[in-house]
């Protein structure tokens, strides 16, 4: 990795998340009125700099997926703000909005699902491509082969259909899409975690050498860790609805300091034999968003726990670190 | 009846062979040999880690144990399954129902679609205990309760009463295995039991797994693609591709001296938890769907090592060393390369360290 991407522009960052919530409304109906309201998002907020991988990783249901939807506004946050490069994403009227989406797209985890059977694999990825004001006829399709180029496809595969591509070639399809408008930013929705092992690492390698050659920036929405690790600048913990941690990506695997994340990274086996897991377990099953513990929402399974944790929230705040170059923001009030 | 009664066993002594196992598809474009001459054992109280992508022939060769493949499309095309002595192909229905669930049992990898949604999880449990212990209801549902007592469910007399939705993904696994064990089977498989489950539940379950065959003494066959999971679980590893056993060895032997191109492949092409950024090995192109397969390895197209001798005439599993066989023709220029450093380095101190409570 050059020292380009290992140091991204400090600048302005290009996505700005301030305490971002996303709160649906539970399960009512006709026999129970009274509609609880799950709290998938509860008050996020994180920064994507240019050309930069950020990670948001939690076990399911903590929210990083919504929150990579909302970011997108595929669907519309109940609060916050998300600013891409200064502007304020969220106060955007449709038509602004649509040409905002040029520089914002999105890859989704099941390569199965998304992309239209009825059309051709050349269709698909240059749908993008007619909804916005590109050249047409012969520079499209000069421009579709270069895509095709890119992802590691051959030209002529423009006239397939997604059925007859593997699992791994169409990941490459949604990938091809997503980079058809030149995106700043691409959220990555589980974009390996469908794929066989052989497969998954020629997926990674071709996300991590298109961010070098276009600095292109990540928000990549994942739980395993290995690949995370893999690609990752930064990295955010998530758990029911809120960061626990933000940290450099060698800082948090290094010196995680939140008790979630220390459990979180030790739960990952190891394929070292000779290394026999020293792990601790989490007891029990995550508490349901619809009705989140108070104060610190991990107080119920952490071992650290003590009354002020089930009063206060601790806030996310920033602690010193040994390298130079690393930081890391901690929600614990004991870390 | 051929079956033999349930003797004690110690643990070590072979209780399952799977003895070059060919189970094929007969389908519209041509036979598809799934699991093509495959062998293993499974002994008591020891673990058999199975390990391949998607299509290697895995699944198939468990189902095959249980007589689970439907026929037609499928058929057994040759080979044996001896568990303890018997050959279960030869079994009536009748007499493999007595195995099935009993004596050898399996976990499936997902455990919504395996548990019955409109019954109570206890009387899943009771159900299977009826039938193969002939207990009465009441004993029934108390061996139901006890097992999920086993399997560490909270509350298991509440439990016991709920329906599969009422559980989260992590606890259906648990009734899963509460089912899988409630007649204390000799030989359990399991096929993918933590893939769908979120790491810190899949450490959880795979905590349990150690701990059951601890007190309860049973083979297990681990089938999954996750490296870690066999570094951690098992005792031996059998690596698959296409439908054939490429590399069989204890654990520590796999890892420290893996000889087959695809092993050191598959451990290369996996993203690690230790330091390391290097960019990961791909293996080029893809599984060979089963029914293109040639005459030669099958894995030639995709191995840096394949010459035209791979392409046309398929290895056959050779001895390599104590305890390691190897189907591979170029095995020899393949041990002199090194294998990769970043699987034998130590793991980062962070993932050991854990909370100090």
């Amino acid at each position: 990795m050059s020292a380009l991407t290992q140091q991204p522009a400090p600048a302005s960052p290009l996505l700005e998340v301030r305490d971002l919530k996303m709160h649906y409304p539970g399960a009512g109906g006709w026999f129970k009125p009274r509609r609880k309201v799950i709290q998938a998002v509860d008050g996020v907020t994180f920064n994507v700099a240019r050309g930069e991988t950020l990670a948001l990783v939690g076990e399911s249901g903590c929210g990083k997926t919504t929150t990579g939807k909302s970011v997108l506004r595929l669907i519309q946050p109940t609060s916050g703000s998300v600013k891409l490069e200064g502007e304020e994403i969220l106060a955007l009227t449709p038509e602004q909005m649509r040409n905002r989406r040029r520089d914002m797209q999105i890859i989704f985890q099941d390569p199965y699902a998304s992309l239209n059977p009825r059309m051709t694999a050349g269709d698909i990825v240059g749908e993008p491509l007619r909804n916005y004001p590109m050249p047409g006829g012969r520079a499209r399709v000069d421009e579709l082969a270069w895509l095709f180029g890119k992802v590691g496809l051959r030209a002529e595969a423009m006239k397939k259909f997604p059925h007859e591509f593997s699992g791994g070639q169409r990941q490459r399809l949604g990938i091809a899409r997503a980079l058809a408008l030149r995106p700043k930013l691409i959220v990555c929705d589980e974009p390996v975690s469908a794929l066989d092992v052989s497969v998954q690492a020629q997926v990674i390698n071709l996300l991590m050498d298109l961010q070098q050659e276009m600095g292109i920036a990540y928000l990549f929405v994942a739980h395993d860790l290995a690949v995370v690790r893999h690609i990752s600048h930064r990295v955010a913990v998530m758990y029911l609805g809120r960061i626990v941690e933000v940290a450099d990506r060698d800082t948090l695997f290094s010196q995680p300091r939140h008790p979630y994340t220390e459990i979180l990274l030790s739960a990952v086996p190891v394929p070292n034999p000779h290394k026999p897991a020293q792990r601790k377990l989490l007891q029990g099953d995550p508490p349901s968003p619809a009705n989140p513990p108070s104060g610190c929402r991990f107080h119920t399974r952490c071992p650290l726990a003590q009354p002020i944790c089930r009063e206060t929230q601790p806030p996310l705040t920033e602690r010193p670190v040994a390298s130079a170059t690393g930081q890391q923001w901690v929600a614990c009030h004991f870390r | 009846m051929a079956l033999s009664p349930a003797t004690a066993v110690a643990p070590g002594d072979v209780l399952l062979e799977v003895d070059n196992l060919r189970t094929y598809f007969d389908t519209v474009s041509g036979t598809v040999r799934s699991v093509d001459g495959v062998s293993y054992q499974v002994q008591a109280g020891r673990t058999l880690g199975v390990v391949g992508e998607s299509g290697c022939g895995k699944s198939v060769t468990a189902l095959s144990i249980l007589r689970l493949v439907p026929t037609p499309p499928g058929r057994f095309a040759g080979g044996q399954i001896r568990y303890r002595g018997t050959d279960l192909l030869s079994l009536t229905e009748k007499q493999m129902r007595q195995i099935r669930g009993n004596r050898i049992s399996m976990i499936f990898q997902e455990p919504m679609t395996s548990l019955n949604p409109v019954l109570t999880v206890g009387r899943q449990i009771a159900e299977t205990v009826m039938v193969h212990q002939k207990l009465g209801r009441r004993d029934a549902y108390r061996r139901a309760e006890e097992m999920l007592r086993l399997v560490q469910i909270a509350e298991p007399e509440r439990r016991v009463h709920e329906y599969p939705y009422q559980l989260s993904g992590g606890m259906r696994q648990r009734v899963m295995i509460a089912l899988a064990l409630a007649c204390n089977p000799e030989v359990l498989i399991a096929d993918e039991p933590t893939t769908a489950l979120d790491v810190t539940i899949q450490a959880q379950i795979i905590d349990l797994l150690r701990n059951l065959q601890k007190t309860l003494g049973m083979g297990i066959v681990l089938i999954t693609h996750d490296l870690g999971v066999v570094a951690e679980c098992c005792d031996r590893v059998a690596v698959m591709y296409a439908g054939r056993k490429v590399e069989e060895a204890s654990v520590t032997e796999l890892f420290d001296n893996p000889l087959h191109p695809y092993t050191r492949a598959l451990m290369g092409s996996m993203p690690s938890m230790n330091a390391s950024t290097q960019r990961l090995a791909e293996i080029p192109g893809m599984v060979p769907a089963p029914s293109e397969l040639g005459k030669g390895c099958s894995f030639a197209p995709r191995c840096t090592y394949a010459t035209e001798r791979c392409r046309v005439d398929a290895p056959a599993l050779a001895s390599q060393g104590a305890d390691h066989v190897v189907a591979c023709h170029e095995v020899a220029r393949v041990a002199a390369q090194p294998a990769l450093q970043a699987l034998s380095s130590p793991a980062h101190p962070a993932a050991l360290n854990g909370v100090q409570a």
